[in-house]
This record gives C-alpha cells, structure tokens and sequence, in this order.
C-alpha cells in the first residue's frame, strides 16, 4: 500500500469505538443536571418535569429517532404507568416508588409487546394512524371507566413513601428531581447500551432502509416489537414518575396532545441522537414557561414557527444544526 | 443437466400481474460452481425472476428448491440464511450507515447476534475483522468509514456485492452488477465477480454481451418472461431467434 | 324508534358528506405526491373565516360566500405549495406531519389574534333555514342541501377524473409518477392544481361547517383526526375510497353518539384500528 495520510490509518476497530465513546461534554452534562438543586431550588418542581419528559422523550426517540417508526400514540404507554402507578396506591395501598416503578414500566411493556404485532404489519401513513388510533381508543377507555380511572376529575393519590426509605417526598422538590433525574439517567444508560450494540445497528439498519433488512437474512420485524416493548417499558415509566411526583393522575396523560408534544420535543432537539430527546425537552418546557406565561396565543404561534422552521433548515434539530456547525460527523 | 447435481432450481414457476404474465413456467437449474447469465431484451422479467426466487414475489405456481430444500414457502430472509443472496440492480444501501458498519450488520444477522443489546458493537471484533476483510477484497478499504450517501457510484455498487458477500451465501444471483458505473471501474467489479470461490454458484444479469461472453460458461435467455434457450455462450451466439429477439430482425444478415 | 335510526342516518350522512368535501383533497394530493398535509384542516379553517368575514363586513349572500372559500382557500394553498411544501416533497413522512402541524399551529394563532376564540355564527338565508316534513319525520333543510352539494361535487370530480384531460394527467400521475414523467407528463403543474383543487374543496368544506359544527381558531385540530381517517380508511388517492370512508365515519360518528355515547369514540377508534390491519392500504386504497 502507499503512502497512508494518518486519517486513514485509522482502523475500524478504533473507529467503531470512538462511536460510542464517552466525551467529555457528555460528562460535563450530566454533572450540570446536579447544578439546579444549588442554583435553582425554587424551580425544582419544574426541573422535575423535564426530566420526566425527557425519559419519555428518549423512549420515542429509541423507536422513532433509531427503528424509524413515526408514532403519534405513545402517550398509551406513558399514560398505562402512570395510571399503574396510581392505582398501585390507591386501590392497594402500596406507595413504595422504586417497586411502583418497576410495575408501572412492566405493565405498559405487557401492553407495547401485545400490540407490537400490530404495528409491524404496517407502514407508512397506515402506521401513523394504527399508532394514532390506539392512542386515542385507550383514551376513550379510560375515560369510560370511570369508576377506575376518575374520569375527567382524575386521581388523588396518598404521598408516595420515601425514596429508598430515607429520602421523602418534601413540597420543594429535591426528592421529585432527585428521583427523577436519576430514573433518568439509569434509563438513559440503558439506552446508551442497546443504541451502541448490534441492536441498534440493525435498528439504524431498519431505519435507513428496511427493504434491505430482509436481503441480508434479517427478521426485522422481531427487532422492531423489542425495541417498540423495549420503549413502552421506558414510557410507562416516565408516567409512572409523574404521578409519584405529583401525587394524581389525570386523563390528559393519554391524550394526543401528549403524544404530539413528545414527538415535537424531540423533532426540535434532532432524533436518533438521545441527547437530542433531552434538549428538545428542555427546549419545549422553557419555551412553554416563557411564552405561554404571557399570552397562551403567543405559545401557539412561537411553538408552530418553531417547528417549521426547525424542519426546514435544521432537519436534523437544534442538535444536529450544532453538530454541523461543529464539523463533527451529524 | 442432472436435477441432483444443482444448488438452485426452478420448475414451472408462474406469475402474472393481472393479465400479463410475467413468468411462464420457469425452468432452470443452477449447479455448484456455475457462472450463468441471464440475459433478454428489457421486460423481459429477468428481475422479476430474481424477485421470485429470492422470494420477494410469490409465484402463482411452481416451485423453487435449494440445496435439495423445497423454500417455496420460505421468506427471502429465511432464503438468505440458507444461503441465496442477491444484490439490487438500484443500489439498496443504507445511506446514513457507513461500508464498515453495513457489512458488520450483513454478518452479525447471519451470525445471529443482531438482536443482542448488552454487548457493545465495538466488541464484536471477530465481526469487524471480517467486515473489513470483505471490503478491503473490494477495494474499499479506505472508504470504509465513510458514510455510504458520500462513496462514489462505483464504490456503492461494490458495496452492494460486499453486503451479500458478507451472508456467505451458496447461491449469488446478481442483478445487473455493473449497471451505470463507468467501463474501467465495471472491469474492476467484474474482476471481483470472477475471484468469487468457485463452490459459489453465479447467476447474473447483464445487458453488455462482452462481459456476459468473458464472464459465463453458460447463458439463459429470457424472452416474454419464458426461457427461450438455456445453452453455452457459442450456441446461444449464434442462435437464429436470439438475434431476432435482439436484432428485431431475422431477414437481415 | 325506526323513526330514530332514519334520521340517525341522515344526519349521520350529511355529516359524513361534510367529511368528504372536507377530505377528498388531501386523499387525492396524498395519493398523487405522498404529501402529508396536515394543515389541509387549517384550509377549512381558512375558508370557513372567508366565508364569515364576507357575509358579516360585505354582505355577501352565503351562496356567494361559499366561492370564495373555495378560492381563498384555493389561492392561499397555491402560495403555499410553491414556496414551502415542495421543499418537503422528498423530506420524509414525520418531517412533513412535523411541519404542517406547525403550520397549523401558527395558523390558530393568527385567527385566534385576528377573530378571538369565540364561535363564529353566521346567519343562513331563510330558505336554507328549519326543516321540512316526510312521512311523519322532520329533516333538515340546511343538511339536505349539503347532502345535495356534496353529491354535485362528487359527480363534478368523478366526471373531471374520468372524463378530462386533466383528470386522465392525475391518475396517470397517481399510477406511476415517474413513467408518467417519462412520457413528458409535467408533473409538478399537475401536482399544483390537483393541491389548489383539494384545498379550495377544504375551503369549501370549512364553510359549510359552520353551520354544523361551528367555527372557531380551533378547528383545524378538531377535524385533523376526522380527515386522517377518512383519507387512511378510505385509501389515498381513491375518491370514491373517500366517499365511502366519509359516509361510514359521518354514520358512525353521529350513531354512536345517539345510541352508545358511553363508548362511541372508543368503538370509531377500534374499526379504525381493525380496517388498517385488515386492508393497511385502505378500502379503495392500491398496491
């Protein structure tokens, strides 16, 4: 071989693991996300919420930034754990979060790995509106019952009990964004784990183009319902977290404005990149404090501009604009 | 021909769309080691036959068997693990994905750890070596981790052969492999073709007759979606009706 | 009780034929360019204040008005497509909901600013006004004669698909974009009327809504749902997919509300779910 330029000595072995290496803004993120317990005590509450919406974030972008499967429905699955979540201590008393947790990620997983076989048998626009229409018939279903769901009053719950017996849940918050962010970041470490294995190459794989998955032996469609399960469970959990922070539950958690919000979120934040999911949440909550705190109108206006010209120039989100900017590989 | 010695074979596979027929009883037999074309004017249904054997179309009749295993109603990707690949005649790749990355793909769903989400993808290295390996054989080493959207034409087709490489397949059947890329890289490409293993067995497609007279010991030819001739490169040259099916004229010369 | 399901249905019926004025458009363009349109409902919306603005500021007479939804509609979209949408044509399926979601958003906004978010009523003219009396069941007039201008429009597209130039370059190009392409067949004109056609039909559906169901910043939200399934369950590109989808939404929308309010919705969600399952392309739907 001739000459080689020292760029294209790289081997792929030392390649394939600069892709999943940990860099040092991704720890310097993670260390910031302490920084509201000290500089904004008072906006904890807050701080909680985006962290909640960022795991459900991230639960979308697992199907929809890396299988691409565009879901206008997940809000089902988010709604089932908190629901879970809230039934588990009412109807039974049982307020122990971390076990509450694991029920209400398991529940609305039971459910994403039933109706996984719907959704890979089909594309496309029918896909959307199988997605759509899930999410709106359980929403109808839980509107109906309710003698379990409250109804449109929804549920108040008991406090949830300690975190690990030791850490309770106090008026300002420090336990919810405590919670919370650490639910958060052990979901997101799991995320990080399925996004960098062969898993998720043959996800992208499906993502990019799904009629050459079959081509190179590939049953895609079992990926598919894992990772849709995979996601329910990480949604479910999302939920589940928003009753235990606020101690009710209301119908809305089902509802389509619910599931357009998510995927807004991590259209604005670039998908298929889960730090993406994150920003995009924190994006859309302070975005949301700031204009709809004004005039809910300006909201409307702010938020529709936003996507569209998000989608017209930044396709791959504010995140993906700023990688380009960066010159680092989109 | 002696059905038992061949890998790949067809018996009266059918189908038609509606009322036009694009397959009429195909017959064909593939033995270990062949290096068939296949050639016919355009509309012939040559990919649709490819179509049906990889098992992306369903034949209205007939069957396909492979190695002895009737895989008529075997999936394409259930055909690919037993070992019938094919490329696409438009190159099929996965633009965002770099050559190493597809190619490690092709081999961790044909070695079976595709589903796994534990390990890191960084760690299959016996994977990687390979994927490497098949890309290096076709010169696209270098190019490797590149994303495929940015490699020229050429290099894509290439890739296209490297991803079915990289299923270890039995049978290869290639759809017009050098289509759109430039003479001196398609010789490059055919070079290639001609290093394959020699228990590999070759079907392809091809319109450029001096490629299909170098590269095939025997050629079929496909007209109105039935075999018109199944025959050696020197009968097939100077059959009568293949220079009218391609000529359009017998009178002439 | 027969009495009842009689006027169920009509009323079912003439809701569904307002679905389908409202739909067709967007079945035909999804059908034709794979175009997600989701702001199609903030032309209804647009066509809907048109019409309001008008009859109330210049006094024009409601038949009058309903023209100028359409070309209002018609015209605004036209700009549209030309400057915006087709920069999107090749963006992929959660770009375009993304952005035309946007759209309808900004589009709330700004008649939420110009019109305030009450009700927008409009006076019919006397004629179209009350109900007339048939073997003992009374029936509206206003439903009658949307039922009766819906099928004129269906007639008209029918007519202009099977019988015109025009018609024959769409499903052409719906059949096979790019051979159709090949055959010298301008591709993007043909795209841009069929659009101005569908959305000035939405337009033309946003006011005669009101008078049904109302007019408010809101609307394009409260029908995207409704269109979405009639264009999905009835198959894009199929006009005749969106009558029959249109009519079977209005029947068991306004059915299900009379006889089983409790689970109506639920069970509208539930066929929607099932039908796609069975028939992913739609009922009048291809490939």
């Amino acid at each position: 071989m001739t000459n080689l330029s020292p760029a294209a000595t790289t081997s792929p072995h030392d390649w394939m693991k600069r892709q999943s290496r940990w860099s040092p803004v991704e720890i310097l993120f993670w260390l910031a996300t302490l920084l509201p317990f000290f500089l904004f005590p008072t906006y904890l509450t807050l701080a909680s919420q985006i962290a909640i919406a960022a795991l459900f974030a991230i639960s979308v972008d697992l199907i929809l930034g890396y299988a691409g499967i565009v879901t206008l429905g997940h809000a089902m699955f988010f709604g089932l754990g908190a629901y879970t979540a809230a039934l588990l201590s009412l109807r039974m008393g049982w307020g122990e979060p971390i076990t509450a947790l694991i029920m209400a990620g398991a529940v609305a997983g039971a459910v994403g790995f039933v109706t996984s076989f719907l959704i890979v048998r089909v594309q496309h626009l029918a896909l959307i509106m199988v997605t759509l229409g899930l999410g709106l018939l359980t929403y109808e279903l839980a509107n109906s019952l309710t003698w379990l769901t409250g109804g449109t009053d929804g549920l108040r719950l008991p406090r949830t009990w300690p975190v690990l017996n030791y850490f309770r849940f106090d008026l300002w918050g420090y336990t919810a964004y405590g919670f919370s962010l650490a639910v958060l970041f052990v979901a997101f470490l799991v995320s990080r784990r399925i996004v960098n294995s062969s898993f998720g190459l043959s996800l992208r794989g499906i993502r990019e183009n799904v009629k050459r998955m079959p081509a190179i032996g590939s049953e895609y469609r079992w990926h598919l319902q894992k990772i849709y399960t995979i996601s329910a469970v990480l949604a479910g959990m999302a939920g589940g977290l928003l009753t235990q922070t606020t101690s009710t539950v209301a119908l809305d958690v089902l509802s389509f404005q619910r599931s357009a919000d998510v995927v807004v979120m991590l259209i604005l934040g670039g998908t298929g990149r889960l730090y993406g999911a994150i920003l995009g949440a924190l994006i859309y909550f302070i975005a949301r404090d700031q204009l709809a705190g004004v005039n809910p109108q300006y909201w409307y206006f702010g938020i529709g501009l936003l996507l569209m010209v998000v989608v017209l120039f930044m396709p791959k989100g504010i995140l993906g604009g700023l990688a380009s900017l960066m010159g680092r590989k989109a | 021909m002696a059905s038992d010695s061949s890998v790949l074979s067809t018996r009266d596979v059918r189908n038609s769309f509606g009322s036009l027929q694009v397959a009429r009883d195909v017959t064909i037999d593939l033995p270990r080691g062949a290096r068939h074309a296949l050639i016919g004017p355009n509309g012939a249904g040559k990919t649709t036959l490819i179509n049906l054997i990889t098992g992306q179309l369903k034949p209205d009749a007939g069957q396909i068997t492979l190695d002895g295993e009737d895989i008529t109603r075997i999936g394409t990707a259930g055909r690919v693990r037993r070992g019938l690949t094919r490329t696409f005649q438009i190159n099929t790749l996965f633009p965002a994905l770099t050559p190493i990355e597809a190619v490690t793909l092709a081999i961790s769903e044909r070695e079976g750890f595709a589903g796994q989400f534990w390990r890191g993808l960084a760690s299959q290295r016996e994977a990687i070596d390979e994927a490497h390996d098949i890309l290096q054989r076709l010169g696209l080493g270098e190019a490797a981790t590149r994303e495929t959207r940015t490699l020229s034409y050429g290099q894509q087709r290439l890739l296209e052969i490297a991803l079915a490489l990289a299923t270890k397949p039995k049978v290869l059947l290639l759809d017009e492999p050098a289509a759109g890329v430039p003479k001196d890289e398609s010789a490059m490409l055919f070079g290639v073709v001609a290093a394959l293993p020699e228990d590999i067995s070759v079907l392809f497609i091809e319109h450029d007759m001096n490629i299909v007279f170098s590269f095939a010991t025997r050629i079929i030819v496909l007209v109105a979606g039935g075999v018109l001739l199944e025959a050696t490169p020197d009968v097939v040259r100077t059959d009568p009706r293949v220079r009218e099916v391609y000529l359009g004229n017998a009178h002439h010369g | 009780m027969l009495g009842n399901i009689v006027i169920v249905l009509f009323d079912g019926f003439a809701f569904g034929m307002l679905l389908f004025v409202l739909s067709v458009g967007l079945s035909v363009t999804l059908g034709l360019m794979n175009f997600i349109n989701l702001a199609h409902g903030a032309f209804g919306m647009l066509g809907g204040y048109v019409t309001v603005t008008v009859m109330r500021h210049l006094g024009f007479p409601f038949l009058l008005a309903l023209p100028m939804a359409f070309i209002a509609a018609a015209m605004v979209s036209v700009v549209f497509e030309r400057t915006l949408f087709r920069r999107l044509y090749r963006a992929g399926e959660l770009n375009q909901v993304l952005f035309t979601i946007g759209l309808v958003f900004v589009a709330a906004a700004v008649a939420t600013y110009l019109f305030g978010t009450a009700q927008q009523p409009i006076i019919l003219p006397s004629w179209l006004r009350g109900s007339i009396e048939i073997a003992g069941m009374r029936f509206g007039v206003y439903r009658i004669f949307l039922i009766a201008i819906s099928l004129a429009i269906v007639a008209l597209l029918v007519f202009g698909i099977e019988r015109t130039r025009l018609g024959a370059q769409i499903r052409a190009a719906v059949d096979n974009q790019r051979v159709a392409q090949g055959l010298g067949l301008d591709v993007e004109r043909v795209f841009a009327i069929t659009f101005a056609l569908g959305s000035g039909l939405a337009g033309l559906g946003g006011a005669l809504a009101i008078e049904i169901v109302g007019l408010d910043p809101a609307f394009g939200f409260h029908f995207l749902v409704y269109v979405l399934i009639v264009v999905s369950v009835g198959g894009l590109g199929s006009i005749t997919g969106s009558f029959v989808g249109a009519a079977l939404l209005g029947i068991g929308d306004v059915a299900g509300k009379y006889f089983v309010p409790e689970i109506g919705s639920f069970l509208i969600y539930v066929l929607l779910v099932a039908i796609l399952l069975i028939r992913p392309t739609g009922l009048f739907g291809r490939r």
